[in-house]
């Protein structure tokens, strides 16, 4: 890449020699991409032709884009005018399976929106340090099987951040973490989305102060097999999770789309998850939800590495706030499961488990402890369906599950300074002088 | 500026222009001249690779055409590919990717066969692209439509993607890094005409294919590599394995002898195995992102030459993040059943948020969609 980013300072210089008339805004530094009918030409250059430190500012205004956007140079922040004063629209891309692809490490962008893209919205493809900050990812039709799969979407980063950002209409994930390290995901709001927040395959994930609602599911935290790295160690706190009763509009064969409509927490076949804090309510199927890999329907040695793990290992529930939720669940089995169970009026309790465990690591019968289900959480019930028995032994008996695990360490990234939390704007008025 | 020959920089930049301008008239040619990477010419004809003269655009002296057996698909374009070399310098074989000298050039320029009117042809016939008596080397400007003209050239510190635009006159290509659409006709022979957009890829974009070590960023060429040049290529002195040819005229080293060299399949070939055939196919197109170090290993599906684990193949894997790429289906293959398969729904569709690959067609590859389609019918097992 070193290569392709002479290429922009090339052009310049070649147009400046050659006396061409031309384009001469390829600047050192802020660079002012200005409001024309050939904006998306001149934004394309200036991402390609970027140099690190650059500040490549968005000013206010709708602009139309019709062909994927990158950027694969490190050092390098996109900056709007605001969420909704700066917007990408992507309405009748042609090309292109993102609205903006991203390479590069030590990347933020901030302060604009991407909208109606035709695949995922933003994706960041291996980079550490990345800051996705007040941003809006939204398809402006709601929720549709034929929007875009992702809207904020890291995948095989490292030290991230996603925060104060909205996400909007996703036919998979509004905010999608996959397969990185130390991440936080704080202060986002998620909703009318297949699965509001994902993290999967991530080890390390703090998700806090986000609010998921109307979505399918509203925090998923996933493994998926076949990938290099398992992921473990998320710890979900002081969110508001409430109402998530979209019905499932993801595309059959993706894993979300075995995710029951009400589902407030899904766990799957991930470890060592700690979910505490959350006002989690009214979510028609559960408010949580523990399962194996199993349901996800396609369990089969022929699917799945040999080594994979489906087992969720070490979850442990907490001092969450639960109010209403599992009255009305999605999933045939499981309408009859509460039918049967709990009645016309009744609902599944909070905690909604599949009860399969690794029998290959049962000690006199038991799961050691650090590898239970663990709920320490006043007065919250929970229900093992028996999923491998097909939903024979039915269980709401807690008392196995009446146990503390170790609390998992909070996710630190360097860049995240304490005393810049709560000061978006003195923060950026900084950088902008830094780099102005 | 190390490489300009003897002249400044501005003098040069007057030169090309002066000759592209009196292109077809202007002998003997001037020699190649390889610019140093923050000084690209605007103009594709100061490089005095491929310029036209005679109304065909011709190769310089040193500058060979070459082919593979199997080539990616971009909308039916045909390609006129060449490599160049600084005299007396030569590429190192290896099995993988050669060891190209610094200087060396490689273009590749995209170009329709011209129908009636506005149309442009969709045929897997070459013969009629080039000028009178001088096939497989120039194009005849009547006869084609020339679309884009990208450079590769190695540095000392890598590859650098060049890429340039041709113009609605056809008389110039542009150096431009942020692509460019143009609405084509396509004509099938006997057939209906197809309307769609030729989309060049950004600067960004070609790297996102050449680089196939996605974490390392490098850019490297991706088709001539032994396996995919082993094959015969009709010279003007008559028709010639490419690997020799190149040794024969210096561009090529440390070929191991007494060995079989690597080839791959030609996907069309249909007297040869399906299995190759496909397996050729997947590599060219798929292969520089579905790797283990590619843009595509975030999916875990593995699609280069090498792998042979048939679930990184995508035997019965489930998909990862495909989003509305699933198609509503299971497995990325399920065999004997393309239409439960992913990959198949993938590369039959044109889609940008579910097709695969992601860039370079707007149109369905009928040839390689139904090539894919045998192979997935003609596998053995369930995944049940």
């Amino acid at each position: 890449m070193k290569s392709l980013t002479h290429m922009g300072v090339a052009m310049a210089v070649m147009l400046a020699s050659a006396c061409s008339p031309g384009d001469q805004s390829v600047q050192k530094n802020a660079l002012d991409v200005k409001a024309n009918s050939d904006f998306q030409k001149q934004l394309l250059r200036k991402l390609i032709s970027a140099k690190p430190g650059d500040v490549v500012l968005i000013p206010e205004g709708e602009f139309q884009i019709n062909r994927s956007l990158s950027l694969n140079v490190d050092g390098v922040t996109i900056r709007g005018a605001g969420m909704d004063k700066s917007i990408l629209s992507f309405k009748g891309q042609i090309q292109g399976a993102e609205g903006l692809l991203v390479n590069a490490s030590d990347f933020t962008i901030e302060n604009l929106a991407i909208e109606d893209t035709v695949g995922d919205a933003l994706k960041v493809n291996e980079g550490e340090n990345i800051i996705i900050r007040n941003i809006r990812v939204e398809w402006t039709n709601g929720p549709d099987t034929e929007n875009g799969a992702y809207g904020i979407y890291p995948v095989q980063t490292k030290n991230t951040l996603v925060e104060g950002s909205i996400a909007i209409g996703a036919s998979d994930a509004g905010i999608y973490v996959g397969q990185s390290r130390n991440v936080i995901v704080r202060n986002n709001h998620a909703e009318f989305n297949v699965a509001g927040i994902e993290v999967e395959n991530t080890i390390g994930a703090d998700v806090y102060d986000n609010v998921a609602t109307n979505n399918t599911g509203g925090i998923l935290v996933f493994n998926m097999p076949n990938l290099p790295q398992p992921g473990h160690g998320t710890r979900i706190y002081r969110n508001n999770i409430f109402k998530n009763n979209v019905a499932n509009f993801g595309h059959e064969g993706t894993p979300v789309a075995a995710v029951p409509a009400g589902s407030g927490i899904v766990i799957n076949s991930n470890d060592n998850v700690e979910i505490f804090n959350n006002d989690i309510a009214d979510n028609d199927t559960a408010n949580i939800i523990v399962s194996s890999y199993f349901t996800a329907g396609y369990y089969s040695d022929k699917s799945t590495q040999k080594d994979f793990d489906p087992y969720p290992e070490g979850i442990y529930i907490y001092d969450n706030h639960f109010t209403g939720g599992g009255e009305s669940p999605d999933h045939l089995e499981l309408k009859a499961l509460k039918l049967a169970r709990f009645g016309l009026g009744g609902s599944i309790p909070d905690v909604l488990w599949d009860g399969v465990v690794d029998r290959d690591k049962l000690v006199d019968g038991e799961l050691p402890d650090s590898l239970k289900l663990c709920i320490d959480n006043a007065d919250a019930g929970i229900v093992n369906v028996d999923f491998l028995n097909d939903y024979q032994n039915i269980s709401t008996d807690i008392s196995a599950h009446k146990c503390q695990l170790k609390k998992l360490p909070q996710i630190v990234l360097e860049f995240d300074q304490p005393a810049n939390e709560g000061k978006t704007s003195s923060h950026l008025a900084v950088l902008e002088g830094a780099n102005g | 500026m190390d490489n300009w020959i003897s002249w400044g920089g501005s003098a040069l930049l007057a030169v090309g222009v002066v000759m592209s301008a009196l292109s077809g008239c202007d002998k003997p040619r001037s020699q190649v001249v390889v610019f140093t990477e923050n000084a690209i010419p605007e103009r594709l004809s100061d490089w005095n690779l491929v310029n036209i003269i005679n109304g065909a655009l011709t190769p310089n002296s040193g500058v060979v055409p070459y082919d593979l057996n199997t080539a990616l698909f971009t909308d039916y374009a045909h390609k006129l590919r060449t490599v160049w070399m600084p005299t007396g310098t030569s590429a190192q074989y290896d099995e993988e990717q050669f060891n190209y000298p610094v200087g060396t050039v490689l273009t590749k320029t995209f170009y329709y066969p011209r129908g009636e009117g506005e149309t442009v042809l969709r045929t897997d016939n070459f013969a009629n692209d080039y000028a009178e008596g001088r096939a497989g080397e120039a194009l005849d400007m009547k006869r084609v439509r020339l679309m884009e003209t990208r450079l590769l050239v190695k540095r000392e510190d890598g590859w650098q993607a060049i890429p340039y635009v041709w113009n609605e006159a056809q008389t110039e290509a542009v150096f431009e890094i942020a692509g460019d659409t143009s609405r084509l006709q396509l004509k099938k022979k006997a057939g209906n005409v197809s309307e769609f957009t030729y989309v060049v890829p950004d600067a960004n974009q070609c790297a996102g294919c050449h680089a196939d070590n996605f974490t390392g960023k490098e850019i490297s060429p991706l088709g001539p590599r032994a396996r995919h040049l082993n094959r015969d290529y009709p010279y003007r002195s008559g028709a010639e394995n490419q690997l020799e040819y190149w040794q024969k005229i210096g561009y090529l080293s440390d070929v191991p002898e007494n060995e079989i060299l690597p080839s791959q399949a030609k996907f069309s070939d249909a007297s040869l195995p399906l299995e190759a055939r496909a397996r050729a196919y997947l590599d060219i197109n798929c292969g520089h992102c579905h790797n283990p170090a590619g843009a595509a290993d975030t999916s875990g599906l593995m699609l280069n030459h090498s792998e042979t684990d048939l679930r990184r193949l995508g035997v019965c894997k489930p998909p990862v993040a495909a989003g509305t790429g699933s198609g509503e289906r299971l497995f990325s293959i399920v065999p004997g059943e393309p239409d439960h398969s992913i990959l198949n729904f993938r590369v039959e569709s044109v889609d940008p948020g579910a097709m695969m690959p992601e860039l370079g067609r707007g149109l369905v590859h009928e040839e390689g969609v139904e090539l894919l389609r045998q192979w997935v019918s003609a596998m053995p097992g369930t995944c049940t």
